[in-house]
């Protein structure tokens, strides 16, 4: 059988709590990262994914103590991010148990970091987030671009930052070889587009990615139901895929969705 | 009263590894520098974060003292990187390895796979009456996180393979001398029971 694929909830914290509106069965503080964190993980999370959405400086040491406490619950691996600038502020994370972190803006201001990242923690620790838009103005003299062909127009692929609130005129599909060749070892891929829809992942996307990488691919934004999920995995060659709202209600659980990916084909651990 | 040593090579998080090996049985868990002290303990374990040669040098000095355990039969788990440091030498590295075994460390194949190996793969149990497998049902999902894989000479070593390109040895056993290519400590229920095997081990010993 082969490396099996797979399905990460993510939560989104502020100030040491999780956000949106979660409401599980038997879970007696929903904003608890901690309790959530261990309810996902008994239901066949195969990994976690915190993101700090405030991430300021006094929220740093909130994260800290949460991601010792997460790390004593579960025994699967989880992924932090959000906000984290500098090498210490990855390492002070990774000390505290998180087996992973996950660093977006920081990469594009300083790509040295995951060199740096990658030397120290190896490979494996390193996740780069990266948030793509469509953008309309391409510049066909411009190499940089790799330029695709829409229904109506032609894009590229622009690399966004600030939690996809600013453009940076890099082109993602360069982007994500460039990452791979710094010491990468999993990128985190944002549709923005797709984003908050629910009405699927960004297939094109992912594949444009997947195509131009050899390091393993998650996929997050746009996913709304279990179907969504078969789709990516079934047209791209990714990884893994993230979803956030979908797992924040019951009628949803972890393990049905897993069973349904398996009903459908997908090479998934029960 | 189970001792277990952690051998910290300066990489970093060992947290998850202690609290698995407290979780799993062991009484007391510490986290060393130095083989010196190695007497007092029940059991050894070379985690598997860090790269290879910074591992090597961290453990240079005290190679004598690890090979001195391994004979006298005390049980020492090699995780990850923990299992590559024991062979002759490493693709990742120029140093030589630990050669406790006999064998090579090679990169996973690029052109094949994607690298590193990041996920839940099978393991396909190989060897019978394994001790460090004990309970574990075949096709049992463990999780990995590597860009190298080990090549031992000596293919009675293999308790376990996995499927990822080819064929990958992912568990070896040589009486208290075990190893595993992949991350007991973040293999859930799975990996626990691994743990508490090792930590039986130890406790027996």
């Amino acid at each position: 059988m082969p490396l099996s694929k797979r399905v990460i909830p993510c939560l989104d914290v502020d100030n040491g709590r999780v956000v949106k509106g979660i409401k599980f069965r038997g879970v007696k503080d929903a904003g608890d990262p901690v309790e959530l964190a261990k309810t996902y993980c008994d239901q066949g999370a195969d990994e976690l994914v915190f993101l700090d959405i405030t991430a300021s400086k006094q929220d740093r040491e909130i994260m800290k103590s949460m991601v010792r406490k997460v790390a004593s619950v579960i025994d699967i691996p989880f992924t932090v991010g959000g906000g984290i600038k500098t090498l210490s502020d990855a390492r002070e994370i990774l000390l505290n148990g998180a087996d992973k972190v996950s660093i977006n803006t920081a990469t594009v201001k300083t790509p040295k970091l995951v060199t740096d990242l990658m030397k120290i923690f190896g490979r494996q620790c390193v996740v780069v987030a990266i948030d793509v838009k469509r953008n309309y103005e391409v510049d066909e003299k411009n190499e940089k671009q790799t330029i695709m062909h829409g229904p109506e127009r032609d894009f590229y692929f622009e690399v966004m930052i600030y939690g996809g609130s600013k453009g940076t005129g890099i082109d993602a599909i360069q982007w994500a070889k460039k990452v791979e060749e710094l010491g990468a070892g999993e990128i985190l891929l944002t549709s923005i587009d797709a984003d908050g829809t629910k009405n699927g992942y960004d297939i094109e996307l992912t594949n444009a990615i997947c195509n131009s990488v050899r390091i393993p691919v998650i996929a997050s934004g746009g996913c709304g139901s279990s179907d969504h999920m078969v789709e990516a995995f079934k047209k791209t060659d990714v990884d893994a895929v993230l979803a956030a709202s979908i797992f924040h209600y019951d009628k949803l659980t972890l393990d049905k969705v897993k069973r349904y990916l398996a009903e459908k084909g997908i090479q998934t651990r029960l | 009263m189970t001792k277990i040593a952690i051998f910290d090579f300066g990489a970093g998080n060992l947290f998850n590894l202690h609290q698995s090996l407290l979780g799993n049985g062991a009484h007391s868990v510490d986290i060393i520098r130095s083989l010196r002290q190695l007497g007092n303990y029940d059991g050894l374990v070379l985690p598997g974060v860090g790269n290879f040669d910074s591992a090597i040098s961290s453990m240079q000095k005290d190679s004598g003292l690890l090979n001195a355990a391994v004979d006298k039969g005390m049980p020492i788990l090699g995780i990850c990187l923990g299992l590559e440091m024991l062979f002759d030498k490493s693709e990742e590295g120029i140093l030589e390895g630990l050669k406790v075994l006999d064998g090579d460390v090679l990169m996973l194949p690029r052109m094949k796979v994607k690298v590193p190996h990041i996920g839940w793969n099978n393991l396909r149990i190989v060897k019978t009456g394994s001790n460090l497998l004990k309970g574990i049902p075949q096709d049992s999902w463990v999780y990995f996180v590597h860009s190298y894989h080990i090549e031992p000479q000596d293919d009675k070593l293999i308790a376990a393979v996995t499927e990822y390109g080819s064929k990958l040895p992912v568990v070896i056993e040589r009486s208290n001398l075990f190893g595993t290519q992949f991350h007991p400590e973040k293999s859930g229920k799975i990996g626990a029971q691994i743990m508490k095997n090792f930590v039986n081990i130890c406790e027996k010993n």
